[in-house]
C-alpha cells in the first residue's frame, strides 16, 4: 500500500466521488484556472494597456487628420489612404522594401545554411568559428551602420579592399552616394549582420537530425549531395519555415540602417515604407498619415506571413 | 505542505503583488515639472542645457531678478535635441512652464496650436528689436528674441586677390555674374581644391532649409506663398524657382561645389581645402589660423536683392500659465541692454538691439562684427511663419538633397509644390 498524505487521500476520494459528481470536479478546475489567470494577469494587463490600446487607437488615427500637435482632430474617412496611394514615394518604398526583402530572404537563409553546415562538424575550432560569426549580431545595428557607413565612404576600406584584392582592377564607387550601388550597400551589410543568428537556429534544427539517418544513408551508399538532398533538408523542415517567416519580417520592416547611412536617399533608392512612417509622423509631424502608412504596412506584413505559412503547412 | 492550503495562499501573494505594481505606477506619474504656482513660483524651461555659456547668463538674469523680492523663477534646462519633443510631451499633459524658449520657426505651430500666450510688450520696447527676432502669427506677437544668428560666406582673401575679384560688402554685395566669374577664375587657378563649399555634408533637415532657402528666396522664389501662405504652387516651382536649382545643380555640375562636404565644412576651409565656404556666424570662433587673409562676406544678388535667414531661439510664455502678468513683468525685465549684450559677448550671436551693440565689444559700426548685424538688418528673412512650417522644412530639405544628388530638378519642384499644396489643403491650410 503506498503512502499518501490526507491532503492526496482526500483528493483522490474526491476525484472518485466526482465521476458522480461532476461540478465538484469543475470547481477544482475552476479555481486553478483562477489562480492561472491572476498570475498571468499582470503581463497580459501590461500588454493590453500599452500594446494593444496603443495600436488600436494608431489605427483609428488613421482615419483622421490628426497631426502631432493640432487643436483638433476631425475624421476624414479614407483621405488619408486615397492620398497614400497615389503618392509615388509610397509606391517607391514599397518597390525598395519588397526588392530588399526578395535579395536577403534567399541570400540570408542560404548562406546562414550553408555557414551551418560548415560549423557543424566535429573538428577542433567549431566553436570559436561558431562565436565568431555570431559576433555581428550582438553588435547593435546602430553601432554597425555607423561603422559601415566610414567603410563605404570613397576612399574607405571597402573601396581599399576592392582594389587590393583586384590589382586595381577595380575601382570600387562612392556606394552611399551612388543611387545603384546604395540598396545593395546596405543589403550586404544587413546580411552580414544578420546571419549568424540564423546560422545558429539551422544549427540547432540540423543537430535534431538522427544520425542513424547518415548512417543508414552511407550503408546504402549515398554521396554528400544526396546525403543533404535526402536526409537533411527533409529533416529541416520546421526550422526552415520558422526562419522563412522571421527573416521576411525583419527584411520587411527595414528601417535603422536607413535612417543612419543613406536618410532615404540618393535620389529614394533605399527609402523602405517604416522609414516614410517614421519621417512622416516625427519630422513631418503628420502623425495621422503615418498611421495610414502603418496600417498599410501591417496589413501587407500580415499577409505575407500568412500566405508563407499556407504554403509551408503540413500536408497531410 | 497540503494542496488545500497552497491554493489561497498563493492567491493572495499574487493579489498583492499586482497591487504592488500597480500602485507603484500610479505613484511616480507626477513628477511636478510643469509650472508650479501653488508656491508663486514660475517655471522656466530652456533648450540650452549643454550650452554652458548661454545657460550661464539665463541663470544670471533670472538670478537678479529673483533677488528684486517679486515672484521667483525657477530655471531648468533641457538638452536641445529633445527640447521640442519635451514641450509637445508637456503640453500634451496640460503641464507646460510659464516661461519657455522656443526655435523660431516652431512659434506658428504652438502659437496655432494653443500652447503659447500672446505678449502684450509695450511698442516702445518691441520696436527696438531687429525684426527677425520677433516670433508673429496672424499679426500677434508670440515670442521674442534676446540675439539672432546670420549666415554669410567666409572667404581666403588672397585667394580673391589673386582671382581680380573685388571683396563685396552688405552695401554692395556681388551680382551672380559676378559670383560666377569668380567661381569660374578660382576653379580655373586649380589652388585651393574646392571652390566654395555649400556645407552639404551636414545631414540635419533644418540646415538644409535654413541655409539654402535663402539662396531659393535671393532668385524669387519661395518655399510658400506668403502673401495667403495656403499654396507652393509658382513659388515654388516657378521659373525663378527652376532657375535657383539650375543654379544649385551647376555649381557641383561645374565642380565648383562638392556634392558632399566633409562633416566640418569649415575646418575644412581653415585648413586650406576651399576658398569659400557658406557657414554663419557661430564658425567666427574658429577664424583664429586664417590671420587677416579671413573676410566675411554676404551672399551674392541673384536678382531679388541678398538674403540671409533668420529667427533664433526666442522666448514666450505659456497660454497656460497662471501668472501672466508675472512671467511678462520677467521677460520685459530681461530684455534689459545689458542682457543682451551678455548674450553676443559670451556666444557667437548677433544682439537684438541696436543698444545692445552699443554695449558689446566689436559691434558698433566699423567694427569687425558689425558686418552681421547691418546684414540681418538688410538681408534676414524669416522662414515661413506658418503652422505647417515641419511639412515645408522636411518637403525642402528633401527637394533640396534630391536636387543636390543630381535628379530631374524641375520634377523635383514640381512634386515638392505638390505635396506641400495637398498637405496643406488636407490640413484646412491650418486655419484655426
Amino acid at each position: 500500500m503506498s503512502v499518501t498524505t490526507p491532503g492526496q487521500t482526500t483528493k483522490r476520494t474526491t476525484t472518485r466521488a466526482a465521476d458522480a459528481h461532476a461540478p465538484t470536479l469543475k470547481k477544482t478546475e475552476r479555481r486553478e484556472a483562477l489562480a492561472g489567470a491572476l498570475m498571468v494577469s499582470p503581463s497580459v494587463i501590461l500588454l493590453i494597456v500599452f500594446f494593444f490600446i496603443p495600436v488600436g487607437l494608431a489605427f483609428l488615427l488613421a482615419f483622421t487628420n490628426a497631426r502631432l500637435i493640432s487643436p483638433t482632430i476631425s475624421f476624414t474617412g479614407l483621405d488619408n489612404f486615397t492620398r497614400l496611394f497615389e503618392d509615388p514615394l509610397f509606391w517607391r518604398s514599397l518597390r525598395n522594401t519588397l526588392y530588399f526583402a526578395v535579395v536577403v530572404v534567399p541570400l540570408q537563409s542560404g548562406f546562414a545554411l550553408l555557414l551551418a553546415l560548415l560549423v557543424n562538424q566535429r573538428i577542433r575550432g567549431t566553436n570559436f568559428f561558431r562565436t565568431l560569426y555570431f559576433v555581428p549580431v550582438v553588435t547593435s545595428i546602430v553601432v554597425v551602420s555607423i561603422l559601415w557607413k566610414f567603410m563605404y565612404q570613397p576612399d574607405g576600406l571597402v573601396n581599399n579592399l576592392l582594389q587590393s584584392v583586384s590589382f586595381n582592377l577595380i575601382q570600387g564607387t562612392d556606394w552611399l552616394n551612388n543611387p545603384g550601388a546604395a540598396m545593395p550597400a546596405i543589403m550586404f551589410m544587413s546580411i552580414w549582420q544578420a546571419v549568424g543568428f540564423h546560422m545558429i537556429i539551422w544549427l540547432s534544427g540540423l543537430q535534431t537530425i538522427a544520425p542513424e539517418l547518415y548512417e543508414a544513408a552511407d550503408i546504402d551508399g549515398a554521396g554528400r549531395w544526396e546525403k543533404f538532398r535526402y536526409v537533411t533538408w527533409p529533416g529541416l523542415r520546421n526550422t526552415r519555415t520558422f526562419i522563412l517567416v522571421t527573416i521576411t519580417i525583419a527584411a520587411l520592416s527595414l528601417f535603422a540602417q536607413i535612417n543612419i547611412m543613406t536618410n532615404g536617399g540618393p535620389l529614394d533608392a533605399t527609402t523602405t515604407v517604416v522609414f516614410q512612417a517614421v519621417r512622416i509622423g516625427y519630422q513631418q509631424q503628420q502623425t495621422a498619415y503615418a498611421s495610414a502608412i502603418s496600417l498599410v504596412f501591417f496589413l501587407l506584413v500580415l499577409t505575407v506571413s500568412l500566405v508563407q505559412r499556407y504554403l509551408t503547412r503540413e500536408k497531410d | 505542505m497540503r494542496s488545500g492550503t497552497m491554493r489561497p495562499l498563493a492567491l493572495t501573494g499574487v493579489a498583492v503583488l499586482a497591487a504592488g505594481v500597480v500602485l507603484a505606477g500610479c505613484g511616480k506619474a507626477d513628477t511636478g515639472s510643469g509650472g508650479s504656482a501653488a508656491s508663486g513660483e514660475l517655471t522656466l524651461w530652456t533648450h540650452n542645457a549643454g550650452n554652458k555659456e548661454e545657460l550661464a547668463v539665463v541663470n544670471q538674469i533670472v538670478a537678479d531678478y529673483n533677488a528684486q523680492g517679486k515672484t521667483k523663477i525657477k530655471v531648468q534646462a533641457f538638452p536641445q535635441a529633445s527640447y521640442n519633443d519635451a514641450v509637445v510631451a508637456a503640453a500634451t499633459a496640460k503641464k507646460l512652464p510659464c516661461i519657455l524658449d522656443t526655435d523660431a520657426p516652431t512659434v506658428p505651430a504652438w502659437a496655432y496650436a494653443g500652447y503659447l500666450a500672446e505678449l502684450n510688450l509695450p511698442q516702445d520696447l518691441v520696436g527696438k528689436q531687429l525684426e527677425s527676432t520677433l516670433g508673429k502669427y496672424q499679426d500677434k506677437l508670440y515670442s521674442i528674441g534676446y540675439y539672432d544668428a546670420a549666415l554669410a560666406i567666409f572667404a581666403r582673401k588672397s585667394v580673391l586677390q589673386s582671382a581680380g575679384a573685388r571683396i563685396p560688402t552688405v552695401d554692395k554685395p556681388w551680382t551672380a555674374d559676378e559670383f560666377n566669374q569668380v567661381l569660374a577664375k578660382i576653379k580655373a587657378a586649380g589652388k585651393p581644391q574646392i571652390a566654395f563649399d555649400l556645407g552639404t555634408g551636414d545631414t540635419g533637415t533644418e540646415w538644409w532649409t535654413y541655409a539654402y532657402s535663402p539662396f531659393l528666396q535671393s532668385f524669387g522664389g519661395d518655399l510658400i506663398n506668403r502673401n495667403d501662405y495656403k499654396s507652393a504652387d509658382g513659388v515654388l516651382n516657378g521659373d525663378k524657382a527652376k532657375a535657383w536649382a539650375a543654379w544649385l545643380q551647376g555649381l557641383i555640375k561645374d565642380g565648383y561645389a562638392p556634392k558632399k562636404s566633409g562633416t566640418d565644412a569649415f575646418a575644412d576651409f581653415v585648413n586650406g581645402k576651399s576658398a569659400m565656404v557658406w557657414s554663419g556666424i557661430w564658425s567666427t570662433a574658429n577664424m583664429d589660423k586664417l590671420g587677416s587673409d579671413g573676410v566675411i562676406l554676404p551672399p551674392p544678388d541673384f536678382g531679388a536683392g541678398p538674403k540671409i535667414g533668420g529667427g533664433s531661439w526666442q522666448w514666450a510664455i505659456s497660454s497656460s500659465c497662471p501668472s501672466k502678468d508675472a512671467a511678462l513683468d520677467y521677460l520685459k525685465f530681461s530684455l534689459d541692454p545689458k542682457y543682451l549684450a551678455q548674450f553676443a559677448i559670451k556666444q557667437n550671436v548677433v544682439p537684438a538691439t541696436e543698444e545692445a551693440a552699443e554695449l558689446t565689444p566689436g559691434w558698433k559700426p566699423g567694427e569687425p562684427k558689425r558686418f552681421f548685424l547691418d546684414e540681418a538688418k538688410k538681408f534676414a528673412l524669416i522662414r515661413p511663419p506658418t503652422p505647417g512650417y515641419p511639412y515645408l522644412t522636411t518637403t525642402f530639405a528633401k527637394a533640396a538633397q534630391d536636387i543636390v544628388s543630381g535628379g530631374d530638378a524641375n520634377q523635383i519642384l514640381d512634386r515638392a509644390a505638390k505635396d506641400i499644396d495637398t498637405n496643406f489643403k488636407s490640413n484646412n491650410y491650418y486655419q484655426s
